[in-house]
């Protein structure tokens, strides 16, 4: 694990970054804009259905901004996972023919999903004016609580960009139990939607749905229903941090030991 | 240590080869249920150990699926041996290919910029070295092009004039020499030499025999995944070719095609032998080895002076290089009848290179305008151990002469 952040490596990720960037809006006219405008576009038609047709979220302050934090987050957390999974093997040319650090071309692929996370994080501050929303001193916490999106997204890709070399199945099951998060996480409503408390606390096990509750919280308004309240400050808040500590131990253990043997059995 | 780059110690690689592809939960939850192994064991190296010293060239031979790849493969830190070690003393060249990494869809510039960077060169670093590595390739004009519209040749050019930017002690290069025409081969071929005088290591795995006798001191050869033979150069090419040749058993000599045995009543050609220096029949023969051909013909109608000779053929080229009869040699052949036997005998020119070769025998009348047995491919050969390989034919007898003449005062 030496010299992980080396000249060398930091170079390389600087360039694979680069590279990814030039290649994914290659042919496209707007290019690099579809990385706004994608989620906006979402964001737009998810806004229309649920707020304007379901009146959902009417008793939430500022709720369009609401959604779109949430969005943000779930999409960020999405396209890391799913980049990350076929990235070694998308770069198997790479790995059969010549010794880099493996993990390299995983990072390389959050490190994009980051850029684009940033980028929409604009968008959101943008609303932010427009709805005339008070900034909340909390905000501060914001980014502790991105980072602790990114290290459980960055331990579930390096567990599913190993396991996908050996199993393709993964990229099909990954896009089910996406799909299933997106839903059974309180991106598109309000937690306090849901009645029953039980539900709510399992719902909130989840770290995605505790870090975007969170987030809301602390950027947006208090009115957001986090972790705290749910368990009523008890000590089972800590399971969805428990839990991205482990998933990313997970992760990190597992791709360890198999990138040995990446380079035959891609 | 100190004098040693690389030190393999007894290392074995075993690939588990799935029987059916088991890239699916399916059939590995299925395996398991059944408890029988979805894949078979592949030793692709078994208990491999030598030495490679500081400063040599050092050659890896071998047959194709012998395993030299996968030597390479382990000594660049691609794959991790299944058993044993292997030490490194030394910065050592991450890369076995020439462009690695190389995007289709990025122009030559931004590729530059991506493979040194996977060569472990910074931005900075590469933007100091740009222009030298587009001047050695020869593509200026073709920077802001996309790779894809490069023809392979130029990748191939542009990919060399980065690689060898690469400053490492020491150096894994995999058949780079089958690409390129011969300018550029050239080109490799200086950097070998510059190369040399550096005294960096270089591990080269190449068919070339040419080439590996160039630069190489010492080398292995690789069969079935084992070290066979390992030394000097010249022992280790010396193996191989036994070994290739052993491994082209007679089915494998072919009757030349397209031609066909012209047959007659009047006679038979059988037995038709290439033999060495004893007499003995054999069909492998060292580069300068005596060899003699020897052919029967049975007799069915009486004839006076038939012509007899033979032609010999290179195979690979399915040229005609040699022929002998006796109406060539002046040499009457006599009356025979029915019944009668005829032993032809004559010896080659002792001046045929590698290859493999292919003797027609014939027998026609007395003015070589009938004939009456003629067989193309009627036995075959191969020489080996040649060291001239730019013709098929070499004569040593020595006709050369140099002349020195020392330059004089007063001529200018």
């Amino acid at each position: 694990m030496r010299h992980i952040f080396s000249k060398k490596n930091r170079a390389l990720l600087a360039e694979l970054v680069r590279t990814d960037f030039k290649l994914r809006y290659q042919g496209s006219i707007l290019g690099y804009a579809w990385s706004l405008l994608r989620p906006l576009l979402i964001f737009v038609i998810l806004y229309v259905v649920f707020v304007k047709f379901l009146k959902i979220g009417n008793d939430v302050p500022h709720f369009p901004v609401y959604l779109l934090l949430g969005i943000v987050m779930w999409n960020f957390f999405l396209e890391m996972t799913v980049q990350s999974l076929g990235s070694i093997v998308g770069r198997g040319d790479l790995i059969r023919k010549i010794r880099i650090p493996r993990w390299i071309i995983v990072l390389s692929s959050s490190i994009s999903a980051l850029i684009n996370l940033f980028l929409n994080l604009v968008v959101v501050v943008i609303f932010l004016f427009i709805n005339h929303v008070d900034l909340l001193q909390t905000t501060l916490y914001l980014p502790l609580i991105l980072l602790e999106v990114y290290v459980f997204a960055l331990g579930l890709s390096l567990f599913l960009s190993a396991a996908f070399v050996k199993y393709r199945d993964i990229g099909y099951i990954w896009e089910v139990i996406l799909q299933a998060g997106f839903y059974l996480t309180p991106i598109l409503y309000p937690l306090a939607r849901i009645t029953n408390l039980t539900f709510q606390k399992l719902i909130m096990i989840n770290p995605m749905a505790q870090a975007i509750q969170d987030a809301r919280y602390s950027a947006i308004t208090h009115q957001s229903r986090t972790i705290y309240q749910v368990f009523e400050g008890g000590r089972y808040r800590v399971i969805p941090f428990a839990i991205v500590i482990l998933v990313f131990l997970g992760g990190l253990t597992y791709f360890r030991k198999e990138s040995k043997y990446f380079a035959e059995n891609i | 240590m100190e004098d040693i780059a690389i030190k393999v110690d007894n290392v074995s690689k075993t690939f588990k080869l799935p029987r059916e592809k088991n890239t699916s939960i399916k059939s590995a939850a299925i395996n398991i249920f059944r408890a029988r192994k979805g894949y078979d064991l592949q030793r692709a190296l078994d208990d491999v150990s030598f030495e490679i010293k500081k400063g040599e060239f050092f050659g890896i031979v071998g047959k194709n699926g012998s395993g030299k790849s996968t030597l390479l493969k382990l000594l660049a830190g691609i794959y991790t041996p299944t058993k044993g070690s292997i030490q490194v003393n030394g910065k050592l060249t991450p890369f076995i290919e020439l462009g690695v990494g190389f995007n289709a869809e990025l122009t030559g510039r931004e590729n530059v910029y991506l493979n040194g960077a996977l060569l472990g060169f910074s931005r900075k670093e590469m933007q100091a070295m740009y222009k030298d590595i587009v001047e050695f390739a020869e593509l200026k004009r073709f920077m802001d092009q996309k790779l894809k519209n490069y023809s392979s040749g130029m990748q191939v050019r542009l990919a060399f004039s980065i690689a060898i930017r690469a400053q490492s002690d020491i150096l894994l290069i995999d058949e780079v020499l089958a690409v390129g025409d011969a300018a550029f081969q050239t080109k490799c071929y200086n950097y070998f030499y510059e190369l040399k005088k550096k005294n960096t290591t270089v591990v080269f795995v190449s068919h070339d025999r040419g080439a590996l006798e160039r630069f190489c001191e010492n080398g292995v050869l690789i069969n079935d995944g084992e070290v066979v033979s390992s030394g000097p150069i010249q022992d280790v090419l010396k193996d191989y070719t036994s070994i290739v040749l052993d491994q082209l058993d007679s089915t494998q000599i072919k009757p030349a095609q397209n031609k066909d045995r012209k047959t007659s009543d009047y006679a038979k050609i059988t037995n038709i032998e290439a033999l060495d220096a004893k007499n003995q029949p054999k069909n492998k023969f060292n580069f300068g080895d005596e060899i003699s051909v020897r052919f029967e013909i049975q007799v069915k109608h009486s004839m006076t002076n038939p012509v007899i000779g033979m032609t010999l053929w290179h195979k690979n080229t399915d040229t005609a290089l040699f022929a002998t009869n006796t109406l060539i040699e002046s040499k009457s052949a006599g009356e025979y009848s029915k019944g009668d036997k005829i032993i032809f005998t004559s010896k080659l020119p002792r001046i045929i290179n590698d290859g493999e070769y292919s003797i027609e025998p014939a027998i026609a009348n007395d003015s070589a305008t009938v004939f009456y047995d003629q067989v193309p491919g009627g036995t075959s050969f191969f020489v080996s151990g040649g060291n001239n390989p730019h013709s098929l034919l070499s004569d040593t007898s020595g006709s050369i002469i140099i002349e020195k003449k020392t330059r004089q005062y007063g001529e200018d």
